[in-house]
């Protein structure tokens, strides 16, 4: 050979494939999720119509498929594969919705839960879904299980900060209700006052999910006085959620730039506000809302100024006549930080008849007594163990956003799992940070010469948008949903574009004859043969240079003419043209299926 | 054989060449060949040599006959000109197109069972008539579509697949365009591109008869042991003489050789071939040395790959018939029909 690289010298040793996490992180969506929904699995359910299978999947990991459906922050999509081959990542959130929207009852297959307990009592407080998913662990477990709540119903932030055009409450019911179905003591309507007296009451162990109740405040000149017309956002919310606010003033402002500021305008819109605005300090661009809310906004005529610092609230007689903002500009120092520099202009003022503040929210527990045994950091936050959620009390655990801070959805069943693998280790008398491994399986899809158990024919299709209801008819009422959710027909296009991510390809160097068959075809070009070299040298003489450090090289031991094969995961479309153009089967396709273990049992299946 | 079309996607950086075009633009259908056919890579460096040379696809003329190999056309150049015609027949087909539009690029595709048995003749002659072509011939040693028979450049002894030897004299198809003239000859593998992308490269910018024999195993009855067609055959085997650059446009020399190391050829058009030298004693310019250089190797068993052959000045076809430079398509009626006093004039100087 006249080898052109450095063969051997410092190469990339093969690839560890029996470390679950290689081809964990090569399925990116379930990667990013938190909570690792097997994303591809519940697609391709969707795709062959098995709703309720598709639902279940979801269920065992994420808890509220409906809920998130409709809600979730996605982590995954901006991961998704797909993204980087093509404009847009598939829809997986919304198809998500489907599988919940079209299965039928599910209830049969819900856990059975002893009727024997096993003796322990924990205690959840804040109904949320971290401590729901807590009780939906541990209950099948035996557990007996006591949540908290100040509100009449438990759901927590679902039920009270997500207004009902995004949420029917039906929804909520359902799906909070196969937890609390499942014979957990619900005590509600009553605030916890004393940690410590959660704790005299005998509880084995104690999970905090309170979440970030606390809106936080905006004080300005003239704060106090147009009080009666000012509202924390978050608390605003809540209470429009309770039907106790129907109604807000013709012209609003809405300060603020994350997705509570966007249900709080959308909200405002369809409670009688004609002139909605938005108001933000940072740049458009900058604003923490997802992309998508802050499009849905848009979409219903909410103007989004930007660059405005809130200066003062205006005031006329007891009464709210406006707002007073100063003009900025971003300025970035070497470093790229930020710095907004007033521009010089004249202040601008604002007309109004009520203001939503919607600038962030703060931890606060004023339940949990200094002496308690929970210490807490410098910003509030309980300290904790950044695996088990435990805290300094050995007896008390977190999850959620009362744990670090306000995040969302997904990520408080994430840790709601976690924390309930915690407690019930710590129940047992085991030490709770040895953590359960994840079941992992794999199995080939190879049916036949060129046919395969999971459909690898790529669409070409385009992202399909979720079909909305009449804005005539959305914009009248807070409760009438505005997205209709994909038709079947349209869920079936849209998993279609799901790239299959989960099912591997898996070479065996001993097979391989180097006839170039997987190289030709590959339509992406990620498959090279060559000497091996050190990773940084090897990534760029790839036959396309793998320049995304963060998707890995698959590189098999050294082949008979004593180059490697290597792969780049970045843009593989897991086609299986590789494996179809094989001659001697050195490439297969094999579904990997990875479930993160749940509380107990380390082999049990639900 | 795949029933898919492979899917549009591609890698997010492909890049393009001086048209616009990717390398992708260059494909054709999907293959129906046997999976891991040497024929497949062969269609790929096909692919990547014109995409690399800037080819507009409109202006190549593809042409076959049968076989597997004369199969490829389909999976290759999508764009372009096609005419898979008869058996061993591709050759008078190619002819003739060239004499009727010289503008175009012939490319003429062809396996040994075409090229060396029931074609041999039409080969031999489109050779020595200088065609301006490159015609490459992927070269397995069996009949693939009828199941693994001995073609007629099998080598003496070497075994099928169910293990009879083979008995008759191999045609050795390089040495043949040789000895019969043809300007550009060269030996490739499918199993390293990287020597054979410029093979052909260098090929389809040569004026005058090009030749390519390109040993291609067999997946399916050619690959065994006591095959000399095979990967791992060709692999222990290949003596190449040398490495090839070819430069277009004078691009800056990146790698520095020591006097002697390289040699460099200016073909017609400009486009300049660097040689690495990997035997220091072989001049890819002088044919009789080149012919029995291969006969004094390939007696030993060794495949020798690499350019053979290069005569950068050679005349073509057109130039020896003294043609008319514009393609017949483009003449206009006054020029095709000159006349009854044209065709006395024609008739008196013949008399």
């Amino acid at each position: 050979m006249d080898g052109h690289g450095p063969a051997g010298v410092g190469g990339v040793p093969p690839t560890d494939t029996g470390n679950p996490n290689y081809f964990h992180k090569v399925v990116d969506c379930q990667w990013a999720c938190p909570a690792h929904t097997p994303v591809p699995e519940y697609i391709r359910l969707i795709a062959a119509g098995r709703y309720s299978d598709a639902y279940m999947v979801n269920w065992k990991s994420n808890v509220f498929p409906g809920i998130l459906g409709r809600t979730c922050d996605r982590p995954c999509e901006p991961a998704c594969r797909r993204g980087r081959v093509e404009d847009e990542p598939v829809a997986i959130c919304r198809l998500k919705r489907v599988a919940a929207d079209y299965k039928d009852d599910i209830r049969d297959r819900l856990p059975t839960i002893p009727v024997a307990k096993n003796g322990k009592r924990v205690a959840l407080v804040g109904a949320g879904p971290a401590s729901l998913t807590v009780a939906r662990d541990l209950m099948p477990l035996g557990y007996h299980c006591v949540v908290f709540d100040r509100d009449p119903k438990a759901g927590g932030m679902i039920r009270t900060q997500i207004p009902r055009f995004r949420l029917p409450e039906e929804v909520i019911d359902e799906e909070v209700g196969y937890i609390t179905g499942m014979g957990v003591e619900t005590r509600l309507g009553g605030e916890v006052t004393s940690l410590k007296a959660v704790l005299d009451e005998g509880f084995d162990a104690v999970f905090v999910g309170t979440g970030a109740p606390r809106g936080k405040d905006l004080d300005l000149p003239g704060r106090q006085e147009a009080a009666a017309n000012i509202h924390v956002g978050i608390e605003w919310l809540s209470s429009v959620s309770f039907g106790h606010i129907e109604r807000i003033g013709r012209r609003v402002i809405v300060l603020g730039g994350g997705n509570t500021a966007m249900d709080c305008c959308r909200s405002a819109r369809r409670l009688g506000g004609e002139e909605v605005k938005v108001i933000v300090r940072s740049g458009y661009e900058e604003m923490k809302a997802s992309p998508w809310e802050k499009e849905d906004a848009t979409h219903e005529g909410i103007p989004i100024l930007n660059y405005m610092v809130p200066k003062a609230f205006l005031h006329e007689g007891g009464r709210l006549t406006g707002m007073l903002f100063e003009k900025v500009r971003a300025e970035y120092d070497e470093k790229g930080r930020r710095r907004l520099v007033p521009t010089g202009e004249p202040d601008e003022r604002v007309d109004c008849d009520d203001v939503l503040i919607a600038v962030g929210q703060e931890n606060a527990f004023p339940w949990i007594e200094g002496d308690s045994g929970v210490e807490f950091d410098r910003w509030g936050l309980p300290q904790l163990d950044a695996v088990t959620f435990q805290s300094t009390n050995p007896r008390v655990f977190f999850g959620g956003d009362s744990a670090f801070g306000p995040k969302n959805i997904i990520w408080a069943v994430a840790h709601g799992h976690e924390a309930a693998i915690s407690i019930d280790r710590f129940c047992k008398g085991e030490p709770v940070g040895e953590r359960p491994p994840p079941v992992v399986e794999t199995s080939s899809q190879k049916m036949g010469i060129h046919e395969w158990s999971y459909d690898n024919d790529i669409s070409a299709a385009h992202r399909f948008r979720v079909p909305w209801a009449e804005p005539e008819k959305t914009l009248r009422s807070i409760a009438v949903e505005v997205e209709l959710g994909f038709d079947p027909k349209l869920a079936f296009a849209e998993a279609q574009r799901c790239l299959n991510c989960d099912v591997q390809t898996i070479f065996t160097d001993q097979l391989c004859i180097e006839c170039d068959a997987c190289a030709d075809i590959c339509p992406v070009d990620c498959i090279t043969f060559t000497p091996n070299g050190p990773e940084a040298e090897l990534r760029g003489r790839l036959n396309a240079p793998a320049a995304d450090l963060t998707q890995s090289l698959y590189v098999s031991g050294d082949l008979k003419t004593g180059r490697v094969m290597v792969k780049d995961e970045d843009v593989c479309l897991h086609c299986g043209l590789c494996a179809e153009r094989c001659p001697t089967g050195a490439w297969d396709m094999q579904k990997f299926l990875i479930e993160m273990t749940h509380a107990g049992h380390a082999c049990r299946s639900h | 054989m795949t029933y898919l079309t492979k899917p549009r996607f591609h890698h997010p950086k492909l890049p393009t060449n001086a048209l616009g075009y990717t390398r992708r633009d260059y494909e054709g259908a999907i293959s129906t060949l046997c999976a891991g056919c040497g024929h497949d890579s062969i269609s790929a460096a096909i692919i990547q040599a014109c995409f690399e040379l800037d080819l507009p696809p409109h202006r190549i003329a593809k042409l076959s006959g049968i076989g597997c190999s004369s199969k490829t056309p389909t999976y290759f150049l999508g764009a372009s000109h096609g005419f898979n015609s008869v058996h061993g027949r591709m050759p008078s087909v190619l002819t003739g197109a060239n004499l009727a539009n010289r503008d175009l690029v012939y490319l003429g595709v062809s396996g040994d069972g075409d090229s060396a048995s029931i074609g041999l003749g039409q080969f031999a002659h489109s050779i020595r008539r200088g065609v301006n072509m490159l015609y490459i011939v992927e070269n397995n040693g069996v009949y693939g579509l009828t199941k693994g028979q001995f073609s007629a450049t099998a080598d003496k002894g070497s075994l099928s697949k169910r293990g009879a030897a083979n008995h008759d004299q191999p045609i050795d198809l390089a040495s043949m365009a040789l000895l019969l003239g043809a300007s550009y000859v060269a030996r490739g593998f499918s199993g390293d591109k990287d020597q054979l992308v410029p093979l052909i490269k260098a090929g389809l910018r040569h004026k005058g008869a090009a030749f390519i024999d390109c040993i291609s195993p067999c997946v399916a009855f050619n690959n065994h042991p006591g095959s000399t067609k095979s990967f791992d055959f060709v692999r222990e085997h290949n003596e190449a003489v040398n490495r090839l650059d070819v430069m277009v446009e004078r691009a800056p020399i990146e790698t520095e050789y020591a006097p002697g190391e390289t040699v460099e050829v200016t073909q017609h058009d400009g486009t300049v071939l660097r040689l690495r030298k990997l035997d220091a004693d072989y001049d890819p310019r002088d044919r009789a040395a080149a012919i029995g250089y291969l006969q004094q190797q390939e007696a030993k068993g060794e495949v020798v790959t690499g350019l053979l052959y290069v005569d950068p000045d050679a005349a073509d076809m057109h130039d020896a018939l003294a043609t008319i430079e514009r393609p017949l398509n483009a003449l206009d009626d006054a020029a095709l029909v000159p006349g009854a006093k044209a065709l006395d004039k024609l008739n008196a100087s013949l008399r």
